[in-house]
C-alpha cells in the first residue's frame, strides 16, 4: 500500500487523534495526540491489511521553543508481510511528558523506550522497567535536549570521583613478610 | 543412612560477567544469576562505550558528521559510511552516478566477508575451537590491504562520500580483489570442513538460544538473527539501495532458529557477498565518481583554484553547509549485523536538527536475556557469539 493510503485508512478510524499528514521524499509522517497511541498501535498491529508487526525504530526529538507541544516520540513501523513503512509521530508537552508504553504490543520497544528516557526525559507509563541504560544509573540530566550543552556539563560527574577514590585504595597494599 | 539423607542447601549466585571480559567481544556487562550451573536471571548492561554521536551530529554539517559514522561498527565501516550515505543523498534528492553505486556495492560486499570473518573467528574461539581464528584472520588482512591501497586507512575509511566516492579504483585494485574473489571459496569451504560437521560444534550449538520467527520480528531483530529464523527480510531485497537491484544474489534462511542455523546462514552470506563482488567487478560501468550538484556536492579538488564559481561553492558548502529542504527521511541499508537506519530531521540548515542512528547491535542485545535464561553458564557465550554484537554500535 502507499504511504499516503496507510495514512488515509489512519485517519479514517482515528479522526480525532490525527493532527497532520506530511509527505516528503515518498514517505508519509502522521503527527498524532498522545492520549490514545496504544490504542491505534494495537489497531496497527493486528489490522490484516496493515499488519504493522516489525517496529522498526522508537526515538524522540526535542523541537524546543519551536513548538507548542515540547517534544514527539517517533516510531517507524514496517509490515513483513505487506512491505510497507509509515512513520507515527507523538507530541508531549515540555512539563512532566508522559505518554503509554508500547512494549505490550512490540516486545522490541522495551530497550527503545529506556534509552528515550535516558536521553529525553520522557516517561513511559506502563514500562517495565524504566531506568537509564546508556548513561551511570545516577546521572543527572538528559542530554539529547537542545538545552543540554554539546560538551557536557560544567561539574564533573559524582561517579567520577568514586571509580578514582576506588582505584587509589586498591592500589594501597601492604607486603607481609 | 542418616548422614545421606541431610538436605543439601543451595543458594543462588550471582557474578558480574564485567565490562572487560575476553568472550563479550567489547565492553559488555551482564550481570548472571545461577542457581547451580543453570541462569535464572541475565541482565545485560551497556553504555560503557557511549560517546554521543547522535548528538556530535546535531553539531556538524552533513559532510563533517561522516567520519563519525564509520566509528558506530567499526568492524565493518565501509557498510556503515554506505548507510549514512545513502540516507543524506535521499534527503538531499540527489543521485550517485552509476559507476559510484558499483564501486560503493562492491566495497561493503568486502566488509561484509570481512566483518563475518571476525564474527566466524571470534565466535568459534570462545567455544573453544581455536585454529579457525587466525586463518580466517589471513582473508580478512588481504581485504585490509586492499582497503589501504583505494583509501589510504584500514579500519575506519571514510571512502564513501555524499554525491559518490572519495576517488576511483585503479586496475591494480581490481585485479588483486578480482583473485581474491576466485580464491576466496575454497578458503570458506576449509574452514566449514573445520567446524560445520564437528560433533562438539554441533552439541554446543544446536538447540541453544532458539527464537522463533514470530518472537524474532516482535523484538525487532534483522540480520542474520532474523534470517536464521527463516524469516525472508533482506534490506537489499526489500528496500534497494546502491546497485543492489542490478546484481544477482540469494539470501540464504535458517529453519530453526538455533546458533547452528545462523551460522550457516552467515557463511552462506559470505558466499553471496563473493558473488555480488564479482558481478560488480564484470559490470563496472565507466564514468565519473562523484555527482556534479554545486548546492550539495563538494567540486573535484583539482578545479577548485582554477574556478571562482567552484571555489565560491567550495567555501559555502564546507563552512556552512548546503541548503538543505525541511522535512524528514528514514533510510535503512544492511549493514553485516542487520539494520542500520538513519533518520534525520532537517529544519533547513546545513546541520541535521535530529540525527537517530538505529543501531541492530543495540537490539540484538536486548534479547539476551531471552536467549540465556534457563540454559547454562557455557550457551551465555555461545549466545554472546551468536548474536553478533559490537558496543560501538550499541552504545553509539
Amino acid at each position: 500500500m502507499e504511504p499516503l493510503q496507510i495514512a488515509e485508512k489512519i485517519k479514517e478510524k482515528f479522526p480525532d487523534e490525527v493532527l497532520e499528514i506530511k509527505e516528503f521524499r515518498g514517505q508519509a509522517s502522521i503527527l498524532l495526540k498522545k492520549d490514545r497511541i496504544l490504542d491505534i498501535c494495537k489497531h496497527l498491529h493486528d489490522d490484516p491489511e496493515l499488519c504493522f508487526d516489525y517496529l522498526v525504530d522508537l526515538c524522540g526529538a526535542d523541537y524546543s521553543e519551536s513548538k507548542e507541544k515540547r517534544f514527539e516520540v517517533i516510531y517507524h513501523l514496517y509490515s513483513m508481510t505487506h512491505c510497507h513503512l509509515i512513520r507515527l509521530k507523538a507530541e508531549a508537552p515540555a512539563i512532566n511528558p508522559e505518554i503509554d508504553s508500547v512494549t505490550s504490543v512490540w516486545a522490541g520497544a522495551n530497550w527503545h523506550e529506556r534509552e528515550c528516557y535516558d536521553m529525553f526525559g520522557i516517561i513511559f507509563k506502563g514500562h517495565p522497567d524504566l531506568r537509564r541504560i546508556l548513561m551511570p544509573e545516577d546521572w543527572e540530566g538528559y542530554p539529547l535536549r537542545k538545552d543540554y550543552p554539546v560538551e557536557g556539563p560544567e561539574e564533573e560527574w559524582r561517579g567520577f570521583k568514586a571509580v578514582l577514590d576506588r582505584a587509589k585504595r586498591f592500589k594501597e597494599f601492604e607486603w607481609h613478610e | 543412612m542418616e548422614a545421606l539423607e541431610k538436605k543439601i542447601e543451595t543458594k543462588e549466585l550471582t557474578i558480574s560477567m564485567g565490562p572487560q571480559h575476553p568472550a563479550t567481544h567489547g565492553v559488555l556487562r551482564l550481570v548472571l544469576d545461577l542457581d547451580g550451573e543453570t541462569v535464572v536471571k541475565c541482565t545485560p548492561y551497556v553504555g560503557y562505550l557511549h560517546r554521543g554521536v547522535e548528538k556530535l551530529g546535531e553539531n556538524r554539517t552533513y559532510f563533517a558528521a561522516l567520519p563519525l559514522t564509520d566509528r558506530l561498527d567499526y568492524i565493518s565501516s565501509m557498510n556503515n559510511n554506505v548507510g549514512y550515505v545513502n540516507a543524506v543523498e535521499k534527503l538531499f534528492g540527489i543521485e550517485a552516478p552509476e559507476r559510484a553505486k558499483f564501486i560503493r556495492t562492491m566495497v561493503a560486499e568486502m566488509g561484509r566477508i570481512s566483518s563475518h570473518i571476525i564474527w566466524l573467528g571470534t565466535h568459534v574461539l570462545d567455544i573453544g575451537a581455536t585454529t579457525p581464528f587466525l586463518y580466517a584472520f589471513r582473508e580478512r588482512e588481504r581485504i585490509l590491504d586492499l582497503f589501504e591501497g583505494l583509501c589510504g586507512a584500514r579500519l575506519t575509511v571514510s571512502y564513501p562520500r555524499i554525491g559518490g566516492v572519495r576517488n576511483d579504483v585503479s586496475q591494480e585494485f581490481l585485479d588483486e580483489l578480482y583473485e581474491f574473489v576466485l580464491e576466496f571459496p575454497y578458503r570458506i569451504d576449509d574452514y566449514e570442513t573445520l567446524v560445520t560437521e564437528n560433533r562438539v560444534w554441533k552439541k554446543r550449538t544446536v538447540g541453544i538460544g532458539v527464537i522463533s520467527a514470530e518472537e524474532a520480528i516482535n523484538w525487532g531483530l534483522t540480520g542474520g538473527m532474523l534470517r536464521g529464523s527463516g524469516v525472508n527480510y533482506d534490506v537489499r531485497k526489500h528496500m534497494p539501495y546502491d546497485a543492489y537491484d542490478k546484481v544477482e544474489f540469494d539470501v540464504p534462511l535458517g529453519k530453526n532458529g538455533d546458533c547452528y542455523d545462523r551460522y550457516l546462514v552467515r557463511l552462506g552470506e559470505m558466499r553471496q557477498a563473493n558473488r555480488i563482488i564479482k558481478q560488480c567487478i564484470e559490470k563496472l560501468p565507466a564514468g565519473p565518481v562523484m555527482a556534479d550538484f554545486p548546492k550539495f556536492t563538494l567540486p573535484p579538488k583539482d578545479l577548485i583554484l582554477k574556478d571562482i564559481e567552484r571555489l565560491i561553492h567550495q567555501f559555502v558548502l564546507i563552512t556552512k553547509g548546503p541548503v538543505v529542504p525541511e522535512g524528514e527521511v528514514y533510510s535503512a541499508s544492511e549493514v553485516p549485523k542487520g539494520e542500520l537506519g538513519f533518520y534525520f530531521i532537517s529544519d533547513g540548515t546545513g546541520k541535521p536538527y535530529r540525527m537517530r542512528v538505529r543501531a541492530p547491535s543495540f537490539v540484538h542485545a536486548s534479547v539476551l536475556p531471552k536467549l540465556c535464561e534457563g540454559g547454562l553458564v557455557a550457551d551465555v557465550i555461545a549466545n554472546i557469539g551468536t548474536i553478533d554484537i559490537v558496543l560501538g554500535e550499541c552504545d553509539r
